[in-house]
């Protein structure tokens, strides 16, 4: 519809609309908001940096734990300790460079948390902060694909989608078959990655977040049952967010498979080029 | 010497993975936060949360209580372990007897109670979750004298908004000493309480003896430990650092329901 103010005929230019305002700016924003709230939620595991299930952190029963030793000549290494397995993560996980330049104990490094250095109190107004700004995001993205169509019509899989969807799994994956799908519309697996982030992951690190709140564990004593109590919460707070960076990988390797500058242009200015259409 | 030249070399690889993210933006919110203007812009969001809490939740929403068989093996002692105040150390060379709680401030009857006073005051007993601003949570089982009935006794006057706990302990080389600040609301809480026991016995020096505060809707650092005294007052900032707790003045929210 914004198009059509613009550029009456895109499709003449070998060009289709394919993001509307409202999804551009949502989407340039949530980028912001989520790379504030995972840099500032490092920085407050940085605090504490061991995950447990249940409602108690008792020292022996974490599942995760970042950690940092000092061996026998001095040196100091960093430790990671997974359901029991034990990893040398020196230089990034547990001990990694400090503003002096030498080793320092703590556990994600300073290049990955806001602030860079160990600031819990300033982490904690950061992602309390964006954490607003990110729910209003979301909540006026979601209204806004029900109310416009986008969900029904681009995201959601069409019946004969879903009933082939195991054979065309595949060939859904060769970059050639994905530059050739890329102008019709998303793919069955990247339709369904995006709902899972939307629909799954969006709601669930928003509700494990509250869930870790002590005064809202009075008001929504539920989601303690739900999640199975505060440290488990806090578990799967972080699971998510390491799912969501996960997801931002591959959808950011699926951009420069299909075609970097042209989805990023249209994801900008909202016009993709098709590739048959061009000179 | 072979060793760290390969770490080097992948702290240099991801430095040059981060520079192909956003994580650049990062490093550049670190002047954003050291602003005057910006951490008080993001301090916002705090009222907008206490306000937001306090429409949610009535008066006495209670916190969750456990099962004794949910009480932690080890409960950590975070913050001072052991005073080094001299004053201190004698109140536990003597058993605490000498010690009496001061309640005063903007309070018709201002009162001195020993602690066998304060054990037959109205009391509850309560097993909480109690969570650390770091992100730990512990189970232990506390009993008190309840901070509402304590109030009902010294007769608050009107003007009074805050119950201002000062502590024994020294904190830093400055000398500042701990305090904490609650507002009547979480005074009157009924799971609000001046507790003199952890887990059936007095409460441990690690724990905050001769007396803590616990407010069972907040996080940890708000349950004052060592309380030598309490004042009633109007507003806090004329007190110290003016935020109203010792962490306060140090960057932390006054709001401590998250």
């Amino acid at each position: 519809m914004e198009s059509a103010k613009i550029d009456p005929d895109p499709e003449s230019r070998g060009e289709i609309y394919r993001h509307t305002v409202t999804v551009r700016v949502t989407h340039w924003l949530n980028v912001l908001f989520l790379t504030f709230m995972l840099g500032s939620g490092l920085q407050i595991l940085n605090a504490h940096p061991s995950l447990y299930w249940g409602s108690r952190s008792d020292p022996q029963a974490a599942w995760l734990e970042f950690s940092a030793y000092q061996t026998p000549s001095g040196e100091l290494r960093g430790h990671t300790r997974l359901f029991g397995g034990e990893f040398d993560t020196t230089g990034v996980l547990g001990a990694s460079e400090g503003p002096e330049g030498t080793l320092e104990q703590r556990a994600f490094p300073g290049w990955a948390t806001l602030p860079s250095t160990r600031w819990l109190a300033m982490g904690r107004r950061w992602h309390f902060f964006f954490a607003w700004l990110f729910v209003i995001n979301g909540l006026l993205y979601i209204v806004y694909i029900i109310t416009a169509g986008h969900l029904r019509r681009d995201l959601l899989l069409r019946r004969t989608e879903l009933k082939g969807f195991g054979t065309s799994l595949l060939q859904h994956l060769s970059p050639r078959r994905l530059r050739a799908e890329a102008a019709s519309g998303y793919n069955p697996l990247q339709k369904l990655s995006y709902l899972g982030v939307i629909f799954l992951a969006g709601p669930l690190i928003v509700l494990t977040g509250l869930t870790m709140s002590p005064w809202l564990n009075t008001v929504f004593p539920w989601l303690l049952d739900l999640f199975g109590g505060r440290q488990s919460a806090r578990s799967l707070h972080f699971l998510v967010a390491f799912a969501l960076v996960l997801f931002v990988l591959v959808h950011v390797a699926m951009v420069v498979v299909v075609g970097p500058l042209n989805q990023l242009r249209a994801m900008i200015i909202g016009r993709l080029r098709i590739e048959g259409d061009k000179g | 010497m072979k060793k760290a030249r390969s770490t080097g070399g992948r702290r240099r690889f991801l430095r040059h993975m981060g520079g192909l993210s956003l994580l650049p933006l990062l490093s550049g919110c670190d002047g954003l936060s050291r602003t005057e203007w910006f951490p008080r812009l993001l301090a916002r969001a705090e009222t907008l949360n206490e306000r937001l809490h306090h429409l949610l939740a009535s008066r006495t929403s209670m916190a969750r209580e456990f099962a004794e068989a949910d009480l932690s093996p080890r409960f950590p002692s975070n913050g001072t372990r052991f005073p080094i105040d001299a004053d201190y150390q004698q109140l536990v060379a003597a058993g605490f007897f000498p010690w009496r709680l001061e309640i005063g401030g903007l309070v018709e009857h201002p009162m001195r109670l020993s602690l066998d006073e304060l054990r037959a005051m109205p009391a509850r007993t309560q097993i909480t979750r109690h969570d650390c601003v770091e992100g730990w949570s512990a189970i232990a089982k506390w009993r008190g004298a309840r901070l509402a009935a304590l109030l009902d006794l010294a007769r608050p006057r009107p003007e009074a908004r805050y119950v201002v706990f000062y502590c024994f302990d020294t904190m830093d080389r400055s000398g500042a000493k701990y305090y904490e600040s609650i507002d009547f609301e979480e005074a009157r809480h009924p799971q609000t309480l001046l507790a003199y026991d952890w887990n059936d016995e007095p409460l441990p020096v690690p724990y905050g003896a001769p007396l803590r505060l616990r407010a069972e809707r907040q996080l940890g650092y708000k349950m004052a430990k060592y309380i030598d005294r309490i004042q009633l007052v109007e507003r806090l900032d004329d007190i110290r650092g003016g935020n109203g707790g010792y962490w306060e003045d140090r960057g932390y929210e006054w709001y401590t329901g998250i």
